[in-house]
């Protein structure tokens, strides 16, 4: 009996209505109170080719994937036989017997369980397109009954998705009783999988990254969106403009307090972007790495014209077009330094919806406070997929960090007492000596304080030059900013000594020889191998870092072990790159844990690899 | 070019309604080859917005690449500029006027930062209608690579070295209008009396404001053979009309023949006062303007003035709805729905 342990895979026809069902029994699980994590396996296509969604349950918490399919749900003719093959040794197959399966499906080291979705739905429904996509509810009625959830979930989460809608509810109660009744009349229920209710998931909420990225740009006050579609980003946009519909909308005028813009090309995204950051709005762009490679020309720009700007990339397997719909954290290296000439941006590395939500509002003033590019590194597993978090919180005493940015007071003031600036304002004089500079935005003053941005060398005061030293001042000044940068960006988490969960003191993990570094969605399937390792009494202190540049917390743990496990989802360990390029980190030191076929990383594979590092 | 420019003003010289002379509209001083026709529609810039009393901090100008994309250094230095990327500068006068929608954006570009690398974005903002001067500058070559053929150049056109351009020209006026810009113009750098009033009536444009101003480069496209030339632009010259620009509650004297006189009301009340010079030509209707260029290009002649205006224009922002209030000046409380509506949205999530 495995009760809250197992893995179900759902194999669908890409366009059938079938993710909809399926996230019904998610959530039915999560209502239940018990950790899933669901995961989209899906094509680039709209309809007819073959996806699946993946659903571990974890009494234990892991919320990372896992490998084996204890039940796999096969509804899809076209991959049926690759559905067959991947359930393990003792699992379930779930299929449409409406037709009889062909003989060679005769393994005997599983159950079969045949249940007629297309005949009970042509019996009950005359609507063609009901029939097809009630099949979808037959199979989650029957599941739930199977696993024993209780039926009430089901019908509450009904009641809640066609709120509005309610002449859907009882044909899709009907569906899902169709289900329930053929599993009572024709298996023993409930089974050896079971779903039973506890109470692990205190007040965690269920949601996706991408939507966590535009509610966070919508709490830092973006009113600014300018996007080209590129999967899997398009939903961050999509999911601000619906947030934007319901909170931005001025009751009395009626008028928009944002505009949403959707470009010709990633260039100009990131140019509309650029321009309404440098006339004093907030605005950002989502995308992918081909967007990123496009948007390389504005990076150099903003970063050396200092120029705001919010970029999210939601990053996906490449290169070039490589899979769109599949995962990976593969634009490390472009993102980090993005575009021409000695350039270097502040990257953000969120691992759950709740990081993206903060991360997503803390690059807003990151990049005004430092007036240069922030880009939030996230991926199509966090992004895409539904997430266990923890629930959102905002301090409605944080005031928006908006930089040095000069109003006419302070500018009359620098023209009548001096004060650091001696005089006269210079847009890229370090009055401050932390590399930053002060900004204005135009409109500000009647005579003072108007400057000409330009990607072009100029002097302190925004004056053209080709004078060498002028030029060496100012990219050294940068670096100086960029050193600022490296303390004010995120700081790492540590894991001491194998905990599962990051240390609550956050001081560096040190007490172990050999340490892991992990960051993003690898947090899951890592936090998870690290307790695997543990159990075996191989300890290992472990550090997530969330930002780019590194501090000194990051390099205190890095000088702080004898070998670091850098586990990262990309062919060319680019994390580890990173490091050696940064901190000149002895690359013997650092031993890669890499996966890069597309899915996001499991904690067999990370344990395998450590393991046989550890001989 | 000038490398020192006197400081001296005529203490007579007339202020306008704001109290400035025109020197103050003025801008660094110009690093552009000596006789650039650039330097003549900066001129043109600096007297049209000192005549229409603006004030230069409400400005902002943007730009690309190229020579072109330098000028604005050249004019209201109290006014906030920026030099962009190569072709680039639509999005962010896009982007900067979502921003603000209280700021008059003026845009310059060339024929290459136009025509060819920025072709896309040009498009685009044209569709939008963003509210923007977009002036390019067009002198049928790459200046600051020293000659190169551009878009617009016309086919069998010679340049400074013989060479023969092969290819047919963008005219950029037509594809603007072709396009659906609400306002289109054509001139020439060394006509100020024709320039000065289009600058002026595009600036109180409620849309996207399109002037194609042919500007000969001394130095690498100023010689027979040469169709952009400041002897061919002169000797081919034809307009559509000569006009004047009346701001709103000015009193209109100038008198004019009777009979080819219209009057363009545009959005904000300001007036185009047009003595017609096409007798067919209707400065509303799209197709007559095209046709106007059409038959003046058959004629060999290169039509010049206002060519399409679109009175009833409707720019971005009444498009998106946007408020009236600047984005840009909207604070935490007008944007942030705070921790009482994310504990709602918490609960919807699990």
């Amino acid at each position: 009996m495995k009760i809250n342990d197992f893995v179900v895979r759902f194999a669908n026809v890409n366009g059938t209505g079938s993710a909809s069902a399926n996230a019904l029994f998610t959530k039915a699980v999560f209502r239940m109170g018990v950790p899933v994590t669901p995961k989209n396996i899906f094509p680039s296509n709209i309809q007819g080719l073959p996806t699946w969604y993946e659903v571990r349950v974890s009494e234990k918490g892991y919320l990372g994937r896992r490998e084996g399919v204890d039940l796999m749900v096969a509804v899809n003719p076209q991959s049926i036989k690759q559905d067959y093959a991947d359930v393990r040794p003792g699992g379930y197959f779930v299929y449409d017997n409406t037709k009889p399966l062909s003989p060679e499906y005769d393994r005997t080291d599983i159950t079969h369980l045949g249940i007629p979705m297309t005949a009970l739905c042509r019996d009950e429904f005359s609507d063609p397109r009901q029939r097809q996509l009630f099949k979808n509810i037959v199979y989650i009625g029957a599941l739930a009954t199977l696993f024993d959830i209780e039926f009430a979930v089901l019908e509450g989460l009904i009641g809640n998705q066609f709120k509005g809608k309610e002449k859907l509810i009882e044909p899709n109660i009907k569906a899902l009783n169709l289900g329930v009744n053929f599993v009572k009349e024709n298996f023993e229920y409930p089974f050896d999988l079971r779903v039973e209710r506890r109470d692990l998931l205190d007040d965690k909420i269920l949601y996706s990254g991408n939507s966590a990225c535009a509610l966070g740009a919508i709490y830092a006050g973006a009113t600014v969106a300018a996007w080209y579609p590129i999967t899997p980003s398009t939903s961050v946009v999509d999911a601000f403009a619906s947030y934007c519909a319901k909170y931005r909308v001025d009751p009395e005028t009626g008028r928009n307090n944002y505009a949403i813009v959707q470009a010709e090309d990633e260039l100009a995204a990131i140019g509309m972007v650029m321009g309404a950051m440098w006339n004093g709005a907030r605005a950002f762009t989502a995308t992918s790495g081909p967007g990123v490679s496009l948007m390389n020309e504005f990076l150099g720009l903003g970063y050396f014209a200092e120029v705001p700007t919010v970029l999210i990339d939601v990053q996906r397997t490449g290169p070039s077009t490589g899979m769109p719909t599949r995962t990976q954290q593969s634009d490390i290296l472009l993102a980090a330094y993005a575009s021409h000439g000695d350039t270097r941006h502040p990257l953000l590395f969120p691992a759950t919806p709740k990081e993206c939500f903060e991360m997503t509002a803390d690059a807003f003033d990151l990049t005004e406070r430092l007036q240069t590019p922030v880009i939030v590194m996230t991926d199509l597993d966090l992004g895409m997929n539904d997430h266990v978090t923890e629930p959102l919180e905002w301090d409605d005493g944080r005031a928006y960090d908006r930089g040095k940015v000069l109003g006419p007071k302070q500018l009359d003031e620098i023209y009548n007492n001096g004060t650091a600036f001696k005089g006269k304002y210079g847009r890229y004089l370090d009055v401050d000596e932390d590399g930053i500079p002060y900004r204005t935005i135009a409109g500000t003053h009647v005579t003072k304080g108007a400057f000409t941005t330009r990607g072009s060398s100029r002097d302190e005061y925004a004056v053209y030059t080709e004078s060498s030293e002028t030029y060496v001042r100012n990219v050294d000044r940068l670096m100086r900013k960029w050193e600022t940068a490296k303390e004010l960006v995120p700081q790492p988490v540590f894991y001491h000594s194998g905990m599962k969960h990051e240390s609550a003191h956050g001081d560096v993990a040190k007490g172990e020889k050999d340490g892991v570094i992990f960051f993003g969605t690898s947090i899951y399937s890592a936090e998870e191998a690290i307790e695997m390792l543990a159990g075996e009494d191989i300890k290992l202190d472990a550090m997530r870092p969330r930002a780019f540049p590194f501090g000194r917390a990051f390099v205190e743990f890095v000088e702080s072990h004898e070998r670091i496990f850098v586990i990262e989802q990309n062919r060319d360990a680019q994390f580890k790159s990173l490091m050696m390029i940064e901190l000149g980190t002895d690359p013997a030191k650092l031993i890669s844990v890499l996966n890069y076929d597309g899915m996001p990383i499991t904690a067999d594979n990370i344990y395998r690899q450590i393991k046989g590092n550890l001989g | 070019m000038t490398y020192v420019r006197s400081t001296f003003r005529h203490p007579a010289l007339p202020k306008n309604e704001l109290g400035y002379t025109v020197d103050y509209y003025e801008g660094s001083l110009s690093t552009l080859c000596a006789g650039c026709g650039h330097d003549s529609i900066n001129a043109a810039i600096v007297e049209a917005c000192w005549q229409l009393n603006i004030e230069p901090h409400k400005v902002a100008k943007l730009s690309g690449i190229g020579c072109s994309s330098k000028s604005p250094a050249y004019f209201l230095s109290n006014s906030h500029g920026f030099n962009s990327v190569h072709g680039r500068m639509p999005s962010v006068a896009t982007g900067a006027n979502l921003a603000n929608r209280d700021l008059i954006y003026f845009g310059v570009s060339g024929d290459g930062d136009t025509a060819s690398i920025g072709m896309g974005q040009f498009v685009h903002v044209v569709r939008r209608n963003l509210k923007m001067v977009y002036l390019v500058m067009n002198n049928g070559c790459y200046g600051l690579t020293k000659g190169q053929d551009s878009a617009t150049a016309d086919a069998g056109s010679r340049n400074k070295t013989g060479h023969e351009n092969l290819f047919a020209a963008i005219d950029l006026a037509s594809l603007a209008i072709e396009l659906g810009a609400t306002f289109v113009a054509q001139s020439f750098s060394g006509d100020k009396e024709q320039l000065v009033p289009l600058l002026k009536a595009a600036m109180h444009h409620n849309g996207f404001a399109f002037l194609n101003v042919i500007s000969p480069c001394v130095t690498f496209n100023n010689n027979s053979g040469s169709t952009k030339s400041y002897d061919y632009v002169r000797e081919h010259m034809a307009a559509t009309a000569t006009m004047d620009f009346i701001p709103i509650m000015r009193e209109i004297t100038t008198t004019y023949e009777a009979g080819s006189i219209q009057d363009l009301t545009m959005h904000d009340g300001s007036v185009i006062r047009l003595n017609k010079l096409e007798k067919d030509w209707d400065p509303y209707d799209r197709l007559s303007a095209t046709n106007a260029v059409r038959q003046a290009k058959r004629r060999d002649e290169i039509l010049t003035g206002l060519l399409y205006v679109n009175e009833n224009s409707i720019d971005l922002h009444e498009l998106l709805n946007t408020s009236s209030t600047p984005l840009n000046a909207l604070g935490k409380d007008d944007l942030c729905p705070g921790n009482k509506a994310l504990e709602s949205l918490n609960g919807s999530l699990r």
